[in-house]
Formats: C-alpha cells, structure tokens, sequence
C-alpha cells in the first residue's frame, strides 16, 4: 500500500508544520495538541486528523508563533488544523457518498431547511384541516391537532436515530484511522470534564486570541451558552416526552414545568451564545480563517440560532393564531437540524471528545 | 519633530522593561522599532525562559536557586569575564522578576518537553518569547507608549555626554523614508547587538563569518551601538565574543531560531570538510557543550562540519527540523553530503576499532569510550555499523554577539574618559558584554535584559526629574 499516496493535502500541510512544532515545542504549555505531538516523531493519516481534532482553535499558538508567516516556515497550526478537521469529516462520513455534503455546506444545510420548513407547512395543509395552521395553541393539545403526536414522534424519533447512527459511524470511522486504542472509564470521565469545561479553549490560561494578540474570553463564554443552552433544548424535549408518555400530561405545559424553563432557558442561550459566536467569527483574524473553509461553522452556527429563535418565537406567540405556522418553522428547522447533524460542523462536538478520550488515554500511558 | 521624556531604541524585552518602567516613573516614552510589527522584538521573539534567582520552588519553578549557586554558574561559564558589580546586582534583581513580568501580563509555565533540564533555574515563558513580548507590548499600549514600528535611529545628537535628540527614520526600508527629528530627555539604547552583521563580523573574523548563520533578527546591524561608540560611549567586550552553537547547516541564513538546533552530536561523530574527526563528541552531556561547538565548527574549513550516526540513535535525541541524509553504506553517505567515501570510510573505521564494549547509557556519563584515538570520544562511543546511517550538517549559529557599551550600575553609559553620561542609557544585549565577557548561560540574556532594561527605565524617568 502507498501510504505517501493516502495522504490528503490539508495533512500533509499538519504534517509539515508539526515537523516544525516539534523541534521547537514553545507551545508545549498552551494546550493538548503539544505534548500529544511530543509522543510522535513522524505525522502521517489518521494521527494528524487526531491532532487537528484535538485542536480548539484558540488561536493562542499562531499569535505566539516565531514561526508564523511572514517567516518562510510559514507555520500557522489553527488555519492548517482547521481546513484538516474539516476535510477529515467529510472523508470519515458515513454513508461515505455523503462526503461531497460538506462541500458547499452552507448551501446543503439552508437547502435542507428550506425543504423541511416547506415540507412541513405543506404537510399540516394537506394532513390536517388547514385552518390548524393558524389555530391558536393554548388549549390542551393544541400543538397535535396540527400535528398528532404519535406522528412528532415517528419523524423526529427517526430523523434522531437516524443522526444519531450515522454520526457514530463517522466517528468510528475517525477513532480506527488514528490507530486501535481501549476506551476506558478514567479516560472517559477526564475527556468529559476537559470537553464540558472546554480545558483548552482558552491558550493555555491567557485567553483565546481570535481578533489579534489580545486575548478575550468571549469565545468561550458564547460557546458556552450555546452548548449548554442546546442541552438545555434537549432536556426540555426529553422531560416533554417523559410527561407526555409516563405521566399521560399532553402539551401545553405550565411555564413552571421542568419542560418550560429547560426550553425558555435553553432557547435564551442558544440565541444569545450562537449570535455570539457569528459576531466573533466576523471579527476573527483574517490569518486563523483556514483555506478549505466550505462554510461548515456559519452554517452550524446560523441553524443554532435558527432553532433558540424559532423555538423562543413560538414560545412567546403561542396563543395567537401565528401559532400553527410558527409551530411549521420550527419543526422544520428542528428535522432539518436533525438529517443535517452527520454532515456538517455538528460533529466536532463528537470528533473533539473522541480527540480528548484518545489523548486522556495516551497521557495516562505515560505518567 | 516630536518630544518625549525618554526615547528607547529597540523593541525587545529590554526596551519593553525599560518603557514600562519609565512610564511607571512618570515619563511620557517613544519606542523606535526598526522591525515592522510582524517581525518586532528583536531577539526575544525566539526566546523562551529567563533565569532567576529564588530561595524556594513556586511550584513551577521546581526549586530554589539562590543568587551564590547562580553566581558560581556566572563565574564557571565566564571564566571571570565579568563585572563583578554589575553580574551581582543582575542576579539578585533577578529574583524580582517573576513578580515584575506576571504583574505585567506574562504568563510562566512548567518546563515540559524540552531537552534543557532547566525546570529548576529557568522561569519558562508560556508559548514562549514571542508570547511574552505580545504581554509586554499590550502592556505598554495600555500605559500610553507611543511605538513606531519600521523606525531606525540614523543619527544622535550627543554633546558633552549629553543626550539631546536623535534624527529617526520611518520606513527606512522602503522607497521614500521620512526622517524626523525626535528631541528627548533621555536616551535607553536597547537596540540589540550586531550579530546582523556581517560586514562587521568579518571584522573580528575575518572572511569565515561569511558562512556563520545567524540565529536570530536580522535586524541585530548594530546602528545603534555604531553611533554611540563614535560618539564616545566606552566599548566592552571582544567583538569576536558571541554565543554561537552549532546549528542545522540547512537553516535559513537569519531567524532559524530554536529548531535548528541540533541535539545528536553526542551520539556520533562529527567529521569536517576533509572527512577528519576533530573535537571529542562525548566530552559532556550536549546542554552543558553545545554553546561550545559553533566556535569548534567556525574554526574548520569551509566552517562545516558533518555528524554521522547509524540507527541505533536515532530515536534518542530530539527530532530535527530538517530530515537528516540517509543511507544504507557509509560510502553512499558520504557522497550525499559531499565527502570523499574512502577518508569517512577511513575514520569511522578508525572511530570504530577504537570503542571499547560497555554498558551504553545516554542518560549518565557511561562507560563507553574510545581507547588510543585522537581526539577520543569519552562517553557513547558506539560503533557506527548498524544501516541505515545518517548525517546532519552543522554550521556556526550565532544567537548573538557581545562587545557593546560600558554601563554602571544605573544602566547609565560611561564615556571613554570614564565620566558616567547624565542622560544616556543602555539595556540588554547592546550592553549583556559587561557580565558575559565569554560563556553563556541558558536564560541569561533575557535576565540581563528584563534587569537592566527596569533599571535604565527607572533611571531615564528619573534623570527627567532632576
């Protein structure tokens, strides 16, 4: 086999500049993309795409480069990182045709929402009577006589499952590419506790440097909110389903509910948090933008912002008679937000915890 | 034309100390960078620790360093090539400086991976020089530090060993330079040494430092030290006096900085332009000899010489930025870099009857040596039999140089008939000659810098007043 020949350009590029890193090592404090490259002498496949997902992109290491551009070494490990990280999920997707669904993901992702949204507009006209649509929903049951609830929980269950299942291939696919390594419980919850606090989105302790050398939190705290406002979403949904199935209480539910507030909440963060981040990526360091960018974190980010909205919109609106339409939108954003998860900026959630399990593991083995 | 209190050339650590330190004694201040603000900094961007004295371990500092073991350091690497005044005062303001840099906005870290067993003596730069200088730099815009980037000094007005301004020139690397006239109160020169330049290298020696790379800034020309030395400022230091290693013959000419370093040395041998061996290669562990082996190298011909190694070492030192040459004979080496097969077939030959069996330990000074072989190889003399085998080429690396100006205690400059100037003042490597007469110590030049560049602030800000 010509492995020379199995090597992509964005990991030969990872490749060359970590040659570079690891005769130097100044960074070796700023995060754990450093001494997980101290382990290895040589860069090649499936390594360097663990490395780059092991990347955050705080932007600390270019900013604190001797190395960086214009010096002919040209070393800049966000930007390079970041189109390898990119690459090396549509080359891991699953199913492996749906690869070519990150390239242009800007206009996979909005054409997948226009088609939900429509869909379910459509889909409520012809199933229900049409007067549903603009019903309002404060009566007990309301949202299901647009839509049963029995069918809700088939579409989404199925779209979910659906996500679901093929993101973990993709991961799968991911983890073997780097090498066989046992998953075990410490490395687990050391992996976890990084990701949660997101250890190393903050340049070893000084700040990410998005804008330029200074560093600024900001970064982490809309990230922040809107990952644990998506949580929040998600659990909002989740308790929704326990009262509905195991407590036999249909919506709408009280604003005290666990439902309400999870919702309210979450949809509050993932607005603000999503919002957050676009101003920062506008603002962000011409230099860190990497060169493969298909557009996977706008789109991420705008269908974030898209469900918080949609879902805080409906919240407020309920009662009048924007209600069916509204509940439409939403639904459609949400589905869309479901088929699209394997296939776009979704999945560094997955690819970076999986970076960090791998990495919890390796240090382990060494200590 | 402009004013300020104090006007500092250089923009490295030394410039920064000493503006931070003149702002903070209430001087307004101007900083002359000659680099442009991608390339700012000087030296201190491939820098990544400081020495410091301290009596106990800060937790990342893993123990203490008092100022006597510090200074017998200073004495064993310079020989007693120093000014015993001014090394004193530098190592016990040393110990202030951790508190100085945090306060700041530099950030330390443990020593990790490195090569350099400094985790003791050493404070550690997080993400290294070019991250401490950013720290600096935010610190002295906040303070209201005016900074002119793409800006040298062209000229000094300097009468009766007092300073009254200097004619800056922006953009002087361009087309249509500007020149500006810039009246102060007092002067800081931290403009760097003259590593730079090789003209003036070839001065001391002689047409070889054609071939010497050059470590750091190219823009280390020495202007500054130039005109203060023609205006009567005393010299110190030998201007063949620098800290030159031996770095990857591959490098760039300027700013190859840490990752041309080359950490194999012990494990082979080392063959110059004739294919001779010259120097013994397991002499001492490579952290306490490499600062020896520029000098070793610049004295053979063609200021190069070759390390070969077989397989068996490969792994055992830190990887090289450049891939070494790589072949299954001895012979097919040598023709890659340029040797003739049958003299290298010769000394290994020699290098390799000579090694005596033993216990090979990279990690002690092992028992394995050479026995009637000049020069001998006093620890890890293997033989070289195991393909493939690989060469690496070496070139003198100078990371900087040492004659500057005579400075007292005040970091103010003393003239040549021995009278301390009222207003001019000198910090960093333009004026490290003064306590490294010869040698060098890891981290040394950044203390020096950070010391002298907060005494000379402190002191500019004060001759104002007075």
């Amino acid at each position: 086999m010509n492995l020379a020949a199995l090597t992509t350009a964005p990991q030969e590029e990872v490749a060359r500049q970590m040659g570079v890193c690891n005769a130097c090592r100044y960074c070796e404090g700023i995060c754990a993309v450093f001494p997980a490259m101290e382990l290895r002498r040589t860069f090649a496949g499936g390594d360097v795409d663990y490395l780059s997902n092991l990347c955050h992109n705080c932007g600390a290491c270019y900013f604190d480069c001797q190395y960086a551009p214009p010096h002919p070494f040209a070393v800049n490990m966000p930007s390079a990182m970041a189109a390898l990280r990119e690459e090396s999920y549509a080359r891991h997707a699953w199913p492996p045709a749906a690869a070519h669904l990150f390239e242009r993901n800007g206009l996979t992702i909005t054409l997948a929402l226009i088609i939900a949204v429509a869909i379910f507009i459509g889909g409520f006209v012809w199933a229900s009577d049409p007067a549903a649509l603009f019903a309002s929903g404060l009566e007990a049951g309301a949202f299901y006589r647009v839509m049963p609830h029995n069918t809700m929980v088939a579409i989404f269950g199925g779209a979910l499952a659906f996500a679901i299942f093929a993101s973990i291939m993709g991961v799968m696919r991911f983890w073997r590419a780097a090498g066989p390594m046992p998953v075990t419980p410490t490395s687990l919850w050391r992996a976890f506790g990084d990701a949660a606090k997101l250890r190393y989105l903050d340049g070893g302790g000084m700040g990410c440097m998005t804008e330029s050398e200074r560093p600024s939190d900001r970064r982490k705290l809309y990230h922040h909110l809107t990952f644990y406002g998506f949580l929040l979403c998600f659990a909002s949904t989740s308790t929704g389903t326990v009262f509905h199935y195991l407590l036999d209480w249909p919506a709408p539910y009280p604003w005290w509910t666990p439902v309400k507030i999870f919702g309210v909440l979450g949809g509050i963060g993932l607005t603000i948090g999503a919002g957050g981040l676009l101003i920062e990526g506008a603002r962000k360091h011409p230099a860190l933008n990497s060169n493969g960018d298909g557009g996977l974190g706008q789109a991420f980010i705008w269908t974030l912002l898209l469900l918080g909205t949609t879902g805080l919109i409906l919240t407020v609106l309920r009662s009048t008679p924007a209600m069916g339409i509204l509940l439409a939108i939403h639904l459609g954003v949400v589905f869309a937000f479901f088929v699209t998860m394997p296939y776009g900026k979704f999945v560094h959630g997955l690819y970076r915890t999986a970076a960090l399990i791998r990495h919890a593991h390796e240090q382990a083995q060494i200590k | 034309m402009s004013r300020y209190d104090v006007l500092i050339a250089g923009g490295g650590n030394a410039a920064l100390c000493a503006a931070i330190a003149a702002t903070k004694g209430g001087a307004s201040v101007c900083i002359i960078e000659a680099a442009p603000k991608d390339w700012r900094g000087g030296n201190t961007r491939h820098t990544r620790n400081c020495r410091i004295a301290h009596n106990e371990s800060n937790g990342i500092l893993t123990g203490p360093y008092p100022v006597d073991e510090f200074w017998d350091d200073l004495q064993r690497v310079t020989k007693g090539h120093t000014d015993e005044e001014l090394a004193l005062l530098t190592l016990e303001k040393s110990a202030e400086l951790w508190d100085f840099l945090s306060d700041n906005g530099v950030h330390f870290q443990p020593s990790l991976g490195g090569t350099l067993s400094l985790g003791r003596t050493n404070a550690f730069f997080l993400g290294g020089g070019r991250s401490m200088l950013n720290a600096l730099y935010i610190t002295a815009e906040d303070m209201g530090v005016t900074i002119h980037y793409d800006t040298c000094i062209s000229a000094l007005e300097i009468e009766n060993d007092f300073f009254t301004a200097a004619e800056a020139t922006h953009n002087w690397q361009t087309d249509t330079p500007q020149k500006d006239r810039i009246e102060a109160r007092s002067f800081v020169a931290a403009a760097g040494g003259f590593e730079a330049n090789i003209e003036w290298l070839k001065e001391a020696w002689g047409p070889a430092a054609e071939n010497f790379l050059i470590r750091g800034t190219p823009y280390n020309t020495g202007g500054v030290l130039r005109l203060l030395l023609d205006a009567g400022v005393q010299r110190v230091g030998e201007p063949d006096q620098c800290h030159a290693v031996a770095v990857d013959g591959r490098a760039p000419k300027f700013d190859g900085g840490i990752v041309t370093r080359l950490d194999c040395v012990p494990f082979g041998i080392v063959l110059n332009a004739q294919g001779q061996r010259f120097y013994d290669e397991g002499e001492d562990f490579w952290p306490k000899r490499y600062a020896i082996w520029g000098r070793l190298v610049a004295a053979q011909p063609e200021q190069i010489g070759h390390v070969l190694i077989d397989a068996k070492s490969f792994d055992l030192f830190m990887p090289s930025v450049f891939p070494p040459e790589k072949a299954d004979t001895l012979e097919d080496l040598a023709a890659k870099i340029g040797l003739d097969p049958a003299t290298t077939r010769a000394s290994v030959n020699a290098f390799n009857a000579a090694c005596i069996p033993g216990d090979f330990d990279h990690t002690i000074h092992d028992e394995c040596h050479t026995v009637g072989l000049d020069p001998p190889k006093s620890h890890w003399a293997r033989p070289l039999d195991t393909p493939p085998y690989y060469a690496y080429t070496l070139r003198p690396g100078i990371t900087f140089t040492y004659m500057g100006v005579r400075v007292n205690r005040d970091a103010r400059m003393v003239m040549t008939d021995g009278k301390a100037s009222p207003n001019l003042f000198a910090a960093g490597e333009i004026m490290a000659g003064n306590i490294l007469g010869q040698g060098y110590l890891a981290g040394i030049g950044m203390t020096i810098g950070s010391v002298f560049g907060r005494i000379a602030g402190e002191q500019a800000a004060k001759a104002v007043q007075n």
